[in-house]
């Protein structure tokens, strides 16, 4: 059985359609990484999948249960770390972390119990009496995964868990995601980092503007938009010889300037010594080669025409009229 | 374990949570201590000879006159502070983390309930220690010490439900803290720091239909002269209107905001 199904799934605000009708499914154990810039809905599709959002139409299924039918027990089978640490500053880890547990029903001394495990797996026991608001933006992330994990969830829901955090403190996020996704949870991924989709994910959909744009795996997804290319510096003067002598062997891309020509092969790595050995022929010096492969970046420019960092506002449903209750 | 029990458990534990975050937040606690205990000692150092006017109900002392009308305050203010407490929370993101989890989600209204009358317990307490310290005689005994303490502790709920609808509807912090000057009005617009009997019109016809006047002399009498069975009833069926109130409203403002995310 999917872990999640999402079928023409729609929230509205108003006249603003923020998800579109989307499709998704995600498979038992996987981790799906909605990638998307901010605005893109990959936050209201969250909610509505944790049951904090209704749908103004479509349907979905998480653990089996439908969100709107069956909400209390979707809940019971999700653990949820939102976008902005959703913690109390006054409380301590320890309390934040008990209480957690009670929320999801445990019995006290199993509660507290596993409050000391988990803190000790995020690294949080020598901080874990202290108020949350001295913790790191790291820290708290951390924490709110360990919170999430309270009542080992079958589907974790991680809204942009590494957005402003430190590099060191992102790979442990990762590392403990994956570490999470080997022993059997699904995960479902926002992010707004190509990096992260493509570290950890086994399946990537590409949203925006509401609308799902690309599915697939990063490498049928990055296969989709063309071959590597090899990237050389040759030095300004020699562009126009190199490329009339690598024409034939690949096909040429726009100029970039600063003495650089780039060639799209079909063979990655395995056309780079005749490459070589063609520009050595006809006496051209290289300075320096790079193989590059297509990123999702690239598959984002291909699907929507402008690329995926480094733009949108903030996302957030847009202001307006409620739809109907169901 | 059954829902109930669960539920249960859940309330208590978020009554508890909001306790701690009232006493760790000293805006919030200060309104309920600090300030009802220094107009307290105003008025009773500045207006004591008041007990002399005709008219004036028959008591022991100004100071055991106006411990009612003190955990009165502290009780509407204590509502206050907890509406906007709920509403930072709301503002914050943490009221998500309690609509993702699998719990009856007016527990998440009723634990924050419980945190507030858990602090019009605290505030009842006070000010009676504070009245016995300075010399007040508890006409009423302890059986009707008991009976304020009780009557403002159910009080805190009723007003805390108001708080918490205001905070669900509008999940602002400073709306809800706006409604501060309001409490006052209708605290004075009552018979908390005046006799009815000495009120003028306006103010005189106001006070005798506010429902806070019905629970201010049901607190007031097992004080100033002990039990009295239909001023008792009264308080209870003012406080069990606002309740009701206050909970009608909190569960309308509740699923609005689980509509609109």
């Amino acid at each position: 059985m999917p872990a999640i199904v999402v079928e023409g799934l729609e929230r509205s605000f108003g006249e603003v359609l923020a998800v579109q009708g989307i499709d998704l499914r995600v498979e038992e154990g996987e981790i799906y990484g909605f990638l998307g810039p901010n605005g893109a809905g990959k936050t209201t599709t969250v909610r509505m999948l944790t049951t904090l959002l209704l749908p103004t139409g479509g349907r979905a299924g998480v653990a089996g249960f439908d969100v709107v039918a069956e909400a209390r027990q979707v809940r019971a089978s999700i653990g949820v770390a939102l976008q902005e640490a959703a913690l109390d500053p006054l409380m301590t880890g320890r309390e934040l972390i008990r209480l957690q547990a009670t929320l999801q029903g445990l019995p006290t001394a199993a509660g507290r119990k596993r409050a000391d495990e988990l803190l000790d797996r995020v690294d949080l026991s020598y901080a874990a009496d202290r108020r949350v608001g001295g913790y790191s933006g790291g820290m708290k992330r951390r924490l709110d995964l360990a919170a999430a994990l309270v009542h080992e969830p079958r589907v974790l829901f991680l809204d942009e868990p590494t957005t402003g955090l430190d590099p060191v403190s992102r790979k442990t996020i990762w590392e403990e995601v994956q570490a999470l996704n080997d022993d059997g949870t699904t995960v479902f991924l926002t992010t707004q980092y190509l990096e992260e989709a493509d570290q950890l994910a086994d399946n990537v959909g590409i949203i925006d503007r509401g609308l799902i744009v690309a599915e697939g795996t990063p490498e049928e997804l990055k296969g989709e938009v063309g071959n590597p290319h090899i990237e050389l510096t040759v030095g300004e003067g020699a562009v126009p010889e190199a490329e009339r002598v690598v024409a034939e062997l690949g096909k040429l891309r726009p100029r970039k300037g600063d003495g650089k020509v780039l060639l799209e092969v079909e063979n990655g790595a395995g056309d780079i010594p005749r490459v070589v050995r063609a520009l050595d022929d006809a006496g051209i010096a290289v300075e320096s080669l790079e193989l590059v492969r297509p990123t999702l970046d690239d598959v984002f420019v291909e699907k929507t025409g402008h690329h995926l960092e480094g733009e949108g506002g903030q996302e957030g449903e847009p202001a307006g009229e409620e739809p109907a209750a169901a | 374990m059954s829902d109930l029990r669960t539920g249960a458990r859940v309330v208590g534990a978020l009554g508890a949570r909001s306790i701690r975050q009232t006493f760790r937040r000293p805006q919030l606690i200060s309104p309920i201590v600090v300030f009802p205990t220094l107009l307290l000692a105003i008025q009773t150092g500045g207006a004591g000879a008041g007990i002399e006017l005709p008219g004036f109900p028959p008591v022991q002392s100004f100071l055991q006159f106006m411990l009612a009308g003190s955990m009165m305050q502290s009780m509407m203010l204590a509502g206050n502070s907890g509406g906007i407490a709920f509403a930072v929370d709301i503002e914050m993101g943490f009221t998500d983390r309690l609509f993702a989890s699998p719990i009856p989600r007016f527990a998440i209204v009723l634990g924050r309930l419980a945190g507030t009358a858990a602090l019009g317990l605290f505030a009842s307490l006070w000010f009676l220690a504070i009245g016995l310290i300075f010399g007040a005689h508890i006409e009423g005994g302890i059986p009707g010490a008991l009976l304020a303490i009780a009557l403002i502790t159910t009080s805190a709920i009723a007003v805390g439900g108001i708080g918490a609808a205001i905070a669900l509807r509008t999940g602002s912090a400073s709306v809800v803290q706006g409604l501060f000057p309001l409490v006052l009005v209708v605290l004075f617009l009552s018979s908390a720091f005046f006799p009815q009997e000495l009120m003028v019109e306006p103010a005189k016809t106001i006070a005798e239909y506010n429902p806070f006047s019905f629970i201010v002399e049901g607190v007031r009498e097992p004080i100033i002269s002990g039990i009295d069975a239909t001023q008792t009833l009264e308080a209870v069926a003012a406080i069990a209107g606002i309740i009701l109130l206050g909970l009608g409203l909190s569960a309308s403002a509740l699923r609005h905001r689980l509509r609109t995310g």
